[in-house]
């Protein structure tokens, strides 16, 4: 504003500058963290990585060498059972509170679906534990599917029933008004017109699940073995990770970050594709 | 009409008979009137048998998808009760209020971890606070078009970082930043104040507080950002052309019209910081004690559970943990639906993105 800035007493112009300075170093500064991580992420991480770390199983303690490959393979197993449960039962949801759920009734699971998504993962831990671990009287990477799976639940629906509500008015009427049946007009019309949001929805409930840690401490539990079998402890990435964070040997350490950069580039791609697809999602929606 | 009737192009319930379904649309809400009984005279020509049951069947699918989120909450909370209740029972309300933790005398209290929870979260708060919500005028009042983009997308991708990995840095460059650095800084100048006393070992409460702040500094500026965009655009310029500086506007058109809204997303932040688990966990020093220094090593709830879940040899030792949870459980819930309603004061049932 040139032309306020004339006549002001200077105490409020002082003022002013330094409130406008220090609300901008609040910003620079809260980028500061972002980078010390990635860039130490990536200065120890890159050290490490190499085909062994994709191909091979954890050594014996004390031998050098070996990879995650089997905790690779158990993430990617893990999160694709996981998006089976969760992303069908959080799309389903997102429909009903977008085209059914415009109510008392809806309301109240919009509510439980916010509460469901402030429950802390370790507690979603404890309740898989409870419903299969104890149960079945063995750990097993199913059951950290499933807590997984509980957890992108509420993110999907919540995405799905924004992205649905964008899709105008008139869209269900035209096909309504063609005498398509209304489940048509949902999965045929209204769905796919939304589907970029929707996909960016599913992408960001599985970026957050993907790197989650304790859930799994005590239902997947993790391993050192080659493993396929979901009824058995599987290993998984962030467990391993963690594993090794905290155990006391140097090359476990050097193995701990070449992990946090493959499951950080994992997550950031997924991200940053979540990023790229709203923003087309939104023109082509609106 | 079914209860499901606000609903703007309401389905006509199968059993209607076909004949009364225009004078239903007629009577029904103003506005949508005669898109409404178009359709419906359009589905009366054209209704086939067995079109009814399929709109009914999914329509029910849908209601199940959406009972099940209902289901896995009241799941989490029986369950937690249910595996919870020898320690429940044993130990009643004085589970809360007791700082023993001895799983060889079978004798426990949650009074330490509740505090390290509220402390190392509060902690949290006290740093992210002024960062995220100066982060969040930035973005929406002073940043230029072209580095805002850039910018909101570096906030994201700390929101991205798993917890494990937070914990990995903190380990290895945290500690070893604080032990060298600024705990040495904080006890020559701030000894006086009691809370930089003891042995600066780098692990503890102070770092699992930094740890927090950085975690939660997403949330908090993302939907601050939401609340204070959703302030009118009118009041800025009443502000602006009463002669105010860009600050005097900030702070009486936009913050205070903004304030409750903040105040929720704090809240919000305040939630997240309770469940934080793994990242805590690996920097806090997991010990079970209430002291006053912020260098001394502590536990929290959910860092707890996480350390000691698997060793819990005796049954009454997992169910005081499951308590734990229990506890945690309802503390989130509690303040996030405090959080809910302040949000949702100000932007008025538009669902909070950030909250994803």
């Amino acid at each position: 504003m040139p032309n306020t800035t004339h006549n002001i007493h200077w105490r409020r112009r002082a003022k002013n500058y330094l409130a406008l300075g220090i609300i901008t170093s609040a910003a620079l500064i809260v980028t500061i963290p972002l980078f010390l991580i990635l860039g130490t992420v990536v200065q120890h991480g890159l050290s490490g990585l190499n085909l062994a770390f994709f191909t091979q199983t954890p050594k014996p303690v004390g031998e050098p060498g070996g990879g995650m490959s089997n905790a690779i393979v158990g993430s990617l197993m893990i999160l694709g059972l996981a998006s089976l449960i969760g992303v069908p039962l959080g799309i389903g949801a997102g429909i009903y509170l977008a085209e059914y759920g415009r109510n008392r009734y809806g309301n109240l699971v919009r509510f439980t679906a916010d509460v469901l998504n402030g429950v802390p993962s370790i507690v979603i831990g404890i309740t898989a534990y409870a419903l299969v671990v104890a149960v079945q009287g063995h750990f097993s990477g199913f059951a950290g599917s499933i807590a997984l799976g509980i957890m992108m639940i509420p993110i999907v629906s919540r995405t799905t029933e924004e992205v649905l509500l964008l899709v105008p008015q008139s869209i269900r009427e035209a096909a309504l008004g063609l005498g398509i049946s209304r489940w048509r007009t949902i999965l045929s019309v209204i769905l796919p017109s939304a589907r970029a949001g929707v996909v960016t929805g599913v992408m960001l409930a599985f970026a957050r699940i993907a790197g989650e840690t304790a859930p799994l401490l005590f239902t997947a539990l993790g391993n050192q073995f080659w493993t396929v079998k979901m009824n058995q402890p599987m290993p998984a990435l962030p467990l391993q990770i963690f594993a090794y964070a905290i155990s006391a040997f140097e090359d476990w350490h050097r193995q701990a970050w070449t992990g946090a950069l493959v499951l950080i580039s994992m997550i950031m791609l997924a991200t940053v594709a979540f990023r790229f697809a709203t923003s087309r999602g939104i023109k082509e929606t609106s | 009409m079914p209860a499901f009737h606000q609903n703007k192009v309401s389905d006509t319930a199968p059993s209607e008979p076909p004949s009364e379904t225009p004078s239903v649309a007629i009577s029904s809400s103003a506005g949508e009137n005669h898109t409404y009984a178009l359709s419906s005279v359009v589905k009366q020509k054209f209704r086939t048998g067995h079109r009814g049951y399929a709109d009914a069947t999914f329509r029910w699918l849908a209601i199940t998808c959406g009972l099940a989120i209902l289901a896995i909450v009241g799941l989490i909370l029986f369950e937690l009760i249910t595996q919870s209740h020898l320690s429940l029972q044993k130990f009643g309300f004085k589970f809360l209020a007791k700082s023993i933790w001895d799983p060889n005398a079978d004798d426990f209290g949650a009074l330490p971890f509740i505090y390290g929870t509220l402390v190392s979260s509060f902690l949290g708060l006290l740093i992210a606070v002024p960062l995220s919500v100066g982060t969040a005028l930035f973005l929406t009042e002073i940043c230029p078009r072209r580095i805002r983009a850039v910018l909101s997308l570096c906030v994201e991708l700390l929101a991205a970082i798993p917890s494990v990995i937070y914990g990995l840095w903190g380990i290895f460059v945290l500690v070893p930043f604080l032990r060298q650095h600024l705990e040495p800084f904080l006890q020559n100048y701030f000894q006086w104040t009691g809370l930089f006393n003891g042995p600066k070992i780098g692990f503890g409460m102070l770092a699992a507080g930094i740890i927090i702040a950085i975690m939660i500094l997403p949330i908090i500026s993302s939907i601050s950002r939401e609340v204070i965009v959703a302030v009118p655009r009118q009041q800025r310029e009443a502000a602006l052309a009463m002669g105010a500086t860009k600050w005097e506007m900030l702070r009486m058109a936009v913050l205070r019209n903004a304030r409750p809204g903040i105040f929720g997303a704090i809240i919000l932040g305040l939630g997240r910081a309770f469940g934080e688990t793994m990242a805590v966990t690996m920097v806090i020093g997991n010990r079970p004690e209430i002291a006053r220094s912020l260098f001394a090593p502590g536990d929290t709830l959910a860092s707890s559970i996480a350390n000691q879940f698997n060793e819990a040899t005796t049954p009454l030792y997992q169910h005081a943990l499951v308590e734990m949870g229990l506890v945690l459980f309802v503390l989130t819930l509690l303040v996030n639906a405090l959080a809910g309603l302040l949000v949702w004061s100000i932007t008025r049932g538009q669902p909070a993105r950030g909250l994803a």
